[in-house]
């Protein structure tokens, strides 16, 4: 080969850069390793972490996956395949998305669906961006002020600190109205009126700490002031609860969450993937990519990436945001999930998670000295007093093998004592149980 | 511009000025409708898309009112002339093709209420425009 | 399949994958108010129809496992299974983000040699593994250039240089984080036009995106004189790590005077694109930006290891992400750099420096025109179809197509945007000299094609589930979802 180049050697062909710059600073890095010691390595870390029956929720969740789904993803053909650019021969990737959108609309009750986004966190913070864009009537275009979103009661503090941090250069600030026993204030949220009425509001629902929001008042009272509406949902809890479509009388503007329920492992949280949903009539503030269905030159139906002139590979600047990434791989998986598990099979995920977490809670308030937090209703996750600082108390629940929830106190200090539990439809009576017993110990003695 | 065929040959109307950006304008009852070229058409190929610009907006002689988008390219469409908008074309929104099919007449973009009708005068005329657009195809 | 036939159309109703499903629990105790009326339409099939129908589907896809992607910038290169293996053992996979620290040093270890490794590779002070993609990691390293700027109370700087080649990524992040774009154009030997890059510095200057090797598939010369000047004006250098397969383990970010690299683990480090993502975008800092990284990072003490968030390093960017970015990829990327080692490292960047230039020496000896024909490819190169556009009417796009029927992906097409009718071709190390002769094979036959029997080329591809299709129908009549009842 160096000979049809005509280069003595390979080193010649870097012959363009200046000897200075060439490193020998690479010591650092270890002598490479085969594959087997690879994995023995790897392996030999993995095990340290493999621990008990996992109770935390709070955005990623121990569900069943299906031993078809990732057996279909995972082939060579959907996981080394690039972004479908070339229409005709991605046909597999861009129908398959079509399909995500038609389920993932189907779920949220929106009009539209993008291909997806990185993950639930900056899902919401590209609705936010989209909101920005979108809502062109809003006063702080002609001022020039600041565009403010309100964070209505409890979205999950995650979410609302990457939204901050991808949306701060552009003026835009994050209001949150502050929450009545768990839930939105809604004399905060409706009180914010002239200079100080938001471009959107964020509702979570179910919200972080599991509590059911009043989203039809929040829906109706932004529509009627000409705020926009963003939706943060559980894809499982959207087979029981009334989904963002349908929310007040004219439905959320914009929906969106994280779509690891959906066939995905927790895998640390990552990598799995964001969904945005919005109106027709917002199609195009979208961000990311979207496939259509069209024909092709003998009026065979196929299907492309369509409403590209919105991205940054054309728009550049003026694009609607930097992303050229859909996380494939895992859309492909909820996608496949979605159509084993079906409608029916989807519902009865949720009502048994709700039902496992209702016996968790029960389970775990029978605890002397445990009670529930929060009155009203919740769906799939639950707030608990332990009565002590709960980042000890979780500590020492997992030192028994126990994934025992997420402490409360670096979110919301009042919560310190309190812990966030839940409880999916993998969990056994017997998980519940030993739980409940290491509660009991770490407590109780 | 040699290899250009006859057939492909930009269709130059003398009775509307033009920008040097591939904007036209023409003037009737003291309001500017504003569209694009058919050379402008030509390059961009099919349109898709035109995000107008709303009626009460205000635009700048030189600055972007609006874009229009092909499947491939997005486009700005800077104003010819300051004022604000009176009438959008909003046929548009649902046969966006109108652009390529009839870019003087039913493909029109907006119309303005002009500050300055004699910014119509900083405009090209049809021979003037006619040698901007060869002198754009042999740079290519 | 039908064509065109979607999971929809093969169901049927009640028809379900029973075992997949939990017993119900009971009906939930909520207010009616808060439940939904009428059931999602979601698929109605068997699991063996759910099997067949993707399974099918994945037929319909070109692959790296299946094909050659010369895909230039893309780094389309072999995703080692082992990598995969590593990442999918069941500590990894069943562990919760949120898991306490003590039930997770296993994990915290890998991510902290990751970042390490990342540091050698960059030549950086830091590394954060977090960004989950390189339009992220974009993201992270234009605010922390606005940062470290604001932190100065140096708020007069509005604008970030780019050069005309640059990704489209490049402008768009800038303005993301609230910057003017100023493009800065590239001389004709596909180096920065330093005259233009002096003109355009200035204290307007917050920093300029670089990727070097460039956009243009040479490397950039200059780099050390615009690092200077860029630094004398008082901006940043971001440096994009689209292009470093071809300068692993020999030149570094780091020392070429940039402040701030990521990476795309997707690329360099072989992780799957899995049909457009996940990614991964860790960037590396230069002293000067380590107060902003994106958060959270890992620290060891001792033999702990431990988060560190934003409690702790105040002045950064903060978490971009819900959790910690796209972990899975990570561990994929240090099963790669693992079984790499230096050595392997090194010669990742060697053998991709060789294919291109072999590749880009052959296609030039059969007649197809270089874009820079006086310079060495890095691992890419350009190649222009302006006169057989001009005089045969068959354009780089129908290049592209014809290849598909090839058993080709097309490379990348119509870009960089300041080379007319271009290929950016990109072969990587892994393929063999037999797999990039046939290349060469396929595209002279495809200019014969062109000559003979034009309209052979014009309208491919012809072996395709599909040929070429309506993307402007696609765009002036949406459909983006199935609609029940009217297929």
């Amino acid at each position: 080969m160096l000979t049809s180049i005509g280069a003595p050697s390979i080193d010649a062909l870097f012959d363009e850069i200046e000897p200075a710059l060439k490193t020998s600073h690479f010591d650092g890095i270890d002598e490479g390793v085969d594959e087997m010691t690879m994995i023995q390595e790897m392996a030999e870390r993995a095990r340290r972490d493999e621990a008990g029956p996992c109770f935390t929720g709070a955005g990623c969740y121990d569900h069943h996956i299906p031993a078809a789904v990732w057996d279909i993803a995972a082939r060579g053909e959907f996981m080394t395949a690039y972004t479908p650019y070339q229409a005709e021969a991605s046909q597999g990737t861009l129908q398959l998305i079509y399909e995500y959108q038609t389920m993932i609309t189907g779920l949220t009750a929106m009009d539209v669906s993008n291909a997806s986004v990185y993950d639930g966190g900056s899902a919401l913070g590209e609705a936010v961006l989209m909101a920005v864009r979108a809502n062109r009537a809003h006063p702080s275009n002609k001022t020039g002020g600041p565009r403010r979103i309100a964070v209505a009661g409890a979205c999950h503090p995650h979410y609302v600190d990457a939204t901050t941090n991808i949306t701060r250069n552009q003026g835009i600030e994050l209001v949150p109205t502050g929450t009545t026993d768990g839930r939105v204030d809604l004399d905060a949220l409706t009180g914010m009126t002239g200079d100080r009425m938001p471009v959107a509001v964020i509702v979570q629902q179910p919200n972080f700490l599991g509590l059911i929001e009043p989203v039809d008042e929040i829906a109706d009272w932004a529509s009627a002031n000409g705020v926009l509406v963003i939706a943060v949902v559980n894809p499982t809890s959207l087979a029981l609860l009334r989904p963002p479509g349908e929310w007040g009388a004219n439905g959320a503007d914009i929906a969106c969450g994280d779509g690891q329920p959906l066939g995905i492992p927790m895998a640390s949280g990552g990598p799995s993937f964001g969904f945005l949903c919005t109106r027709s009539s917002l199609v195009r503030q979208l961000p990311g990519r979207l496939v259509g269905r069209t024909v092709d030159r003998h009026d065979q139906p196929g299907f492309t990436l369509t409403l590209q002139a919105r991205e940054q590979h054309i728009r550049r600047g003026k694009a609607r945001s930097n992303i050229c990434t859909n996380q494939g791989l895992l859309v492909t998986a909820a996608t496949i999930y979605l159509a084993i598990v079906g409608a029916t099979g989807l519902s009865r995920v949720a009502s048994r998670c709700h039902e496992r977490t209702r016996k968790l809670v029960g389970t775990l308030t029978g605890v002397n000295g445990v009670r529930s937090h929060f009155a009203g209703p919740y769906f799939h996750e639950h707030v608990i007093d332990v009565g002590q600082p709960a980042d000890r108390v979780a500590d020492a629940v997992a030192e028994l093998g126990i994934v025992g929830g997420l402490p409360l106190g670096r979110y919301f200090p009042d919560l310190r004592n309190c812990l966030l539990v839940c409880a999916t439809e993998k969990r056994t009576d017997a998980d519940i149980a030993r739980f409940g017993d290491a509660l009991q110990q770490v407590l109780n003695g | 511009m040699n290899d250009v065929s006859s057939d492909m040959r930009p269709d130059i109307p003398d009775d509307y000025r033009y920008a040097p950006s591939h904007e036209w304008a023409r003037v009737e009852d003291d309001q500017v409708t504003v569209g694009i070229s058919d050379f402008a058409q030509q390059s961009l190929g099919d349109v898709v898309y035109v995000e107008l610009p709303q009626v009460g907006d205000e635009v700048n002689a030189g600055a972007e009112a609006c874009v229009v988008e092909s499947v491939k390219a997005a486009a700005d469409v800077y104003a010819p002339v300051s004022g604000t908008v009176v009438a959008v074309n909003e046929a548009l929104e649902e046969a966006p093709e109108m652009v390529n099919q009839d870019p003087y007449g039913d493909g029109w973009f907006f119309k303005v209420e002009p500050t300055d009708l004699e910014e119509m005068d900083d405009l090209l005329d049809a021979d003037g425009y006619e040698q901007h657009c060869e002198s754009e195809a042999d740079e290519d | 399949m039908n064509p065109g036939e979607t999971i929809f159309d093969i169901g049927k109703p009640g028809r379900r994958a029973s075992a997949q499903a939990p017993a119900a629990g009971d009906a939930p105790d909520l207010p009616a108010s808060c439940l939904r009326a009428n059931a999602p339409r979601l698929p109605e099939v068997s699991e063996l129809q759910a099997v067949r129908h993707y399974t099918n589907l994945s037929a319909r896809n070109f692959s790296i496992d299946n094909q050659f992607y010369p895909l230039g910038s893309c780094t389309m290169k072999y995703n080692p299974r082992g990598a995969h293996r590593a990442a999918s053992l069941p500590g990894f996979l069943n562990r919760h983000p949120l898991a306490p620290e003590s039930a997770s040093q296993g994990f915290l270890a890998c991510l902290y040699d990751l970042q390490e490794t990342l540091k050698h590779v960059t030549g950086m002070a830091a590394v954060s593994l977090t960004p989950m993609a390189g339009a992220q990691g974009e993201f992270a390293g234009v605010a922390m250039i606005r940062a470290w700027h604001d932190a100065r109370g140096d708020d007069g700087r509005e604008e970030i240089l780019v050069p005309t080649a640059a990704h489209g990524t490049n402008p768009a992040t800038a303005v993301m984080c609230g910057y003017r774009v100023r493009e800065v154009a590239v001389g004709a030997d596909g180096d920065m036009d330093m005259a233009a890059l002096k003109a355009a510095l200035g204290e307007k200057t917050a920093g300029i995106m670089l990727t070097n090797p460039s956009t243009c598939g040479v490397f950039e010369r200059r780099i050390r004189e615009i690092a200077d000047a860029v630094h004398a004006a008082g901006g940043l250098l971001y440096y994009d790590g689209a292009n470093l397969n071809a300068i692993l383990g020999n030149v570094r970010p780091g020392d070429m005077g940039f402040d701030v690299a990521h990476l795309n683990l997707h690329k360099t480090f072989a992780t799957p694109h899995g049909g457009g993502g996940p990614g991964a975008g860790p960037v590396g800092v230069g002293e000067r930006l380590v107060p902003h990284i994106p958060t959270p990072v890992v620290a060891r003490d001792g033999d702990r290891y431990r988060w560190v968030d934003n409690d702790q390093i105040p002045g950064s960017i903060g978490r971009l992400s819900a959790f910690m970015g796209n972990a899975g990829i990570l561990l994929r990327a240090l099963a790669y750099a693992r079984m790499l080692g230096r050595e392997g490292m090194r010669r990742v960047g060697e053998y991709a420096t060789l294919n291109a230039n072999y590749l880009m020496v052959r296609l030039a000896d059969a007649g197809f025109e270089l874009a820079y024909p006086e310079r060495r490819a890095s691992h890419e190169f350009i190649i222009t179809f302006r006169n057989e556009a001009k005089t045969l009417g068959v354009t780089a796009m129908d290049f592209a197509k014809r290849l598909l029927d090839y058993g080709f992906h097309a490379p990348t097409t119509y870009f960089p945007l300041l080379v007319a009718e271009c290929f950016l071709i990109e072969p990587t190390e892994t393929e063999t000299k037999e797999e990039l002769d046939a290349f060469v094979d396929a595209m002279v036959r495809i200019r014969a094609e062109a000559e003979t029997d034009p309209e052979r080329v014009k309208t491919a591809p012809h072996t395709l589930p599909v040929s070429r299709l309506d993307d402007v129908k696609a765009a002036r009549e949406l459909d983006l979802t199935y609609s029940f009842g009217e297929h």
